[in-house]
């Protein structure tokens, strides 16, 4: 049995130890906004904060993130749409939208470390978020529009 | 328009089958249609709550609530959003004021926009005979039924009948609320879901809603003029951005249901090849395994979760049944190689001028041009839920082809399509795969082993990448001749698999018709080339192949442009220029300026950049982009794109810009860097890292004018693809002087 802090609520639950976070979230907490979409790091889909830190959740494993703290894209915002949410509303970014929760939450990262990325450092970090539907330039301008917001807060 | 087009048309007879169902769909009438549905049955009805109402097969409301039925699937193109609002535009409903639901699968959503690319006339073509033969192909359509998510048609199939649906709902509740109120209909108004009174009183359109259902449907109802819409045209905000942007949006993969397991597949990866034998010893004794099942080309693990059950069926041991398609990737290409000749003629779409007489003047020009299996892998891997009892089955999954997902269904577990209820859902993307099936019919026979109990299936991404049936493998001979700056000839010939004839047999709706698609992109041609001949070869015996974005023109398209380039090369033209002067269509002529204003096109770039221009037309919605390049130490660099696309009308500007940037994303990712190789049998590529196709770093800046000289409205999930490979092949040219003529680019040329 291990015991895990998501989004604010501590939750338990009856795993192997090296089962990923991604499936635990989505499985046996029913939390969906981190998406399987590889399951090996090649798509960032099932990015989530662990620990304030955006982790490809497909990759930590139970026994190595249980007592942390684990935030999703539905709390993110505490309540209330979280500044990059607001910039991806505004330009519309999503198509499909199956690998957004993890777009976002990568870019929360981006902006936590680089307030003011240039399109080198978006394109660095972000290019392992894969999105198939090509919204990637649209994610660029909604980057410089958060940015922009949140250096205002 | 100041000249009259001369197009060349595909030879039919005016009045035989031929004309509408035979070339495209098959025996789909005749095969599928239950005898008692009938396109005019409102399918709403049945279902239909205590004091509520339904207008059409798009609108219905009841005491609580007004539920608008989205009737095309959404995989991302944003028809769950545009769909509702078209009907809410005259309605007068505000987003926010309705439910949106898809539809269940019935005749009453036949595809009305199939009816343009069921007729063999070429898009631009209003002359009476093509507009006649449209006007048979949809009364085909109607008889067929069929209901299907595809081909770019979504907003053609619905601009005039959601707007119409949601006309004659508003017109016959005024008529409620006049009987109610003894105002006459005249003096009535309506706005955000209330009938409005001469005195300012309102009466919400939930609260007429059983009066409403006692009064036969207006039909005479008049659309509003452009000038009145408020949202047509406009800006506006997606209905599905918030829940996907939140994480609340819920996709199939993220359904949940009481008392519910997990399945997990491992299938023959030598396609539709059954198994022999396995041995589940070791998978058996796994954390949270409950049951290993046969099925017909694989194995099942139903476990406690996606996870158990993935690890799991990995651990099966499996003998496979081998492949009928050769085993090894260079024997496919053999076997396309070998299939330009007369038992494998598709048909000779074109044949203008003197083909022979024509190449025999003048320079030759000859090229050959590859295009390999690529993979639709959107990320929501395939999955679905779903339980059978003795009484039938019921199904929730993301699907383009509901009643087809009923008749595959049905077949795998031997029960009638009537006896399978089909609930669609929001889509992960799906760019063609979810028009397939496999999912569906494992789904079927996994539940039918446990009845009872509700069974969630997911696919491994591996097994998704293993089992996706990929594009047509293609190859074009080309051969044209240039004399005194002019192209005097062009004869182009292409060897395929069949990608929508196959998909229809899969439907259970065979064809023996030559497969349409394979024409586009070689016969759609509007270049005033004096010889033209466009022919097609169907290839036999390899993998099965299906619709990928954009179908048969992401191949022809990419082989024809490129052989135009080369021919505009030849004579000693620009390549803008000369396109635009060998354009016979007035529009399309425009489309081309547009595009090279935009780029501010004014001939080679030099300084190691270049730049590409292609143009095609597919699913009757041309669309003009130019690429351009630099040739750097690390490799070719996509500096920008632009876009010129004429839809007639945009409907959805700010989707309609997405999509178009999403369509230049797909088809320059894939042309870059992806291809689907078969080794003993199955397909190499088992994950993205092997099959990337364009991220962020490689994203150039795409421009986007959407034009409206076209007559009619057009689609545009697709047509952003085929001119894509092109013109980055084009630019490479131009930056590099090297040609490439196969796909992807990145086994000849680096990218950065």
């Amino acid at each position: 049995m291990f015991t895990l802090t998501v989004n604010g609520l501590k939750r338990q639950v009856d795993v192997v130890p090296e089962m990923p976070l991604l499936w635990v979230l989505r499985d046996e907490l029913g939390i969906t906004s981190p998406k399987y979409g590889c399951g090996i790091a090649q798509c960032g889909a099932c990015t989530v904060q662990i620990d304030g830190v955006a982790v490809r959740s497909c990759q930590a494993r139970m026994a190595d993130v249980a007592s942390k703290t684990i935030t999703t894209l539905e709390a993110v915002g505490n309540g209330k749409l979280h500044p990059v949410q607001e910039a991806w509303i505004e330009h519309q970014v999503p198509q499909c939208g199956y690998c957004q929760a993890g777009q976002i939450i990568q870019a929360i990262a981006l902006l936590e470390t680089i307030p003011e990325p240039t399109d080198e450092d978006i394109n660095e970090v972000m290019s392992g978020n894969l999105c198939r539907c090509g919204t990637y330039e649209r994610i660029r301008v909604a980057i410089h529009a958060a940015a922009k917001k949140m250096g205002g807060q | 328009m100041g000249e009259r087009p001369r197009l060349s048309r595909r030879h039919f007879v005016f009045g035989s089958v031929a004309v509408a169902g035979g070339v495209a769909f098959g025996q789909f009438a005749q095969a599928q249609q239950a005898p008692s549905s009938t396109a005019s049955a409102n399918p709403l009805t049945a279902e239909l709550g205590p004091n509520s109402v339904t207008f059409n097969p798009w609108v219905e409301i009841s005491p609580e609530r007004i539920t608008l039925i989205a009737q095309h699937a959404d995989k991302g193109q944003g028809v769950g959003s545009i769909q509702p609002l078209m009907i809410a535009e005259e309605l007068d409903v505000e987003p926010g004021q309705f439910d949106i639901r898809f539809a269940g699968p019935s005749p009453a959503y036949f595809n009305t926009g199939f009816a343009h690319e069921l007729a063999p006339f070429m898009a631009p073509d209003q002359s009476p005979e093509a507009e006649k033969a449209r006007a048979a192909a949809l009364e085909w359509l109607r008889k067929a039924g069929l209901q299907m998510t595809g081909g770019s048609s979504a907003i053609p199939d619905t601009f005039d009948k959601l707007r119409m649906a949601g006309a004659v709902a508003r017109e016959t509740l005024k008529v409620a609320a006049a009987r109610r109120s003894g105002v006459a209909t005249a003096d009535l108004r309506t706005e955000a879901g209330n009938v409005i009174l001469p005195d300012g009183t309102k009466i919400p359109y939930v609260a007429l809603s059983a009066e409403a259902a006692k009064i036969t449907p207006v039909a005479d109802v008049k659309l509003r003029e452009p000038s009145q819409w408020r949202f047509i045209g406009k800006p506006m905000e997606r209905l599905d951005i918030r829940p996907k942007v939140t994480g609340e949006m819920k996709f199939g993969i993220d359904r949940k249901m009481d008392g519910m397991v997990y399945a997990a597949v491992k299938l023959n990866p030598n396609k539709g090849q059954p198994i022999t034998s396995y041995d589940a010893s070791q998978a058996q004794a796994m954390p949270g395994v409950k049951k290993i099942l046969k099925i017909s080309n694989g194995i099942a693990v139903i476990a406690t979760n996606s996870w158990y059950a993935m690890q799991a069926a990995e651990r099966v041991d499996c003998t496979w049944e081998p492949s009928k398609y050769p085993a090894e990737q260079a024997d496919h290409w053999n076997v396309v190689a070998s299939s330009f000749a007369p038992q494998f003629l598709g048909k000779e779409w074109r044949n203008d001028g003197e083909i022979d007489v024509g190449l025999q003047d003048g320079i030759l020009v000859e090229a050959e041009y590859r295009a390999p299996y690529v993979g639709h892998q959107p990320l929501e891997p395939l999955n679905g839920i779903g339980i059978v009892t003795d009484k039938g089955m019921e199904i929730w999954a993301g699907h383009q082809t509901p009643q087809s997902v009923q008749y595959i269904a049905a077949t795998a577990i031997g029960m009638k399509p009537e006896q399978v209820t089909f609930h669609n859902e929001w889509m992960g993307g799906s760019f063609g795969h979810r028009l397939e099936f496999e999912n569906i019919r494992v789904l079927a026979e996994v539940a039918n082993q446990l009845r009872g109990t509700p069974v969630k299936l997911v696919f491994s991404r591996e097994q998704d990448f293993l089992q996706d049936i990929p594009r047509q493998i293609a190859m074009g001979r080309y051969r044209g001749s240039v004399k005194d700056g002019r192209i005097i000839a062009a004869d182009v010939q292409v060897a395929a698999t069949t990608p929508f004839k196959e998909l229809l047999a899969r439907m259970g709706t065979p064809s023996s018709d030559p497969d349409g698609q394979l024409a586009v992109g070689i016969w759609n041609v509007y270049y005033d080339i004096p010889n033209y001949r466009a022919t097609s070869f169907e290839v036999q015996g390899l993998s099965p192949s299906t619709t990928w974005r954009s179908v048969g023109a992401s191949a022809n398209g990419f082989f024809t442009e490129s052989f135009i380039d080369e021919l505009i090369h030849a004579a000693g033209l620009d390549p803008l220029m000369a396109r635009i002067q060998m354009c016979k269509i007035p529009i399309y002529r425009k489309l081309l300026e547009a595009v090279g204003e935009m780029a501010d096109w004014k001939g080679p770039l030099g300084n190691g950049k270049g730049r590409g221009v292609a143009f095609v037309e597919s699913f009757g919605t041309a669309v003009a982009e130019i690429v351009d390049v630099t040739m750097t130490e690390r490799g070719i660099k996509i500096d920008k794109v632009w876009v010129a696309a004429d839809v007639g009308k945009v409907v959805d500007p700010v989707n309609f810009e997405n999509l178009v940037q999403g369509g230049v994303v797909w088809g320059l990712g894939h042309a870059m860097n992806c291809e689907l190789t078969y080794a003993k049998g199955a397909v190499q590529q088992t994950n993205y890292h092997h099959h990337e196709a364009m991220r962020m770093y490689q994203c150039p800046t795409i421009e986007v004018r959407g034009l409206e000289n076209d007559y009619t409205v057009r689609g545009i999930g697709e047509p952003p693809v085929p001119p894509a490979a092109p013109a980055l092949a084009n630019a490479i040219f131009a930056a590099t002087g090297k040609r490439l003529r196969e796909m992807p680019f990145n086994k000849f040329i680096d990218f950065v």
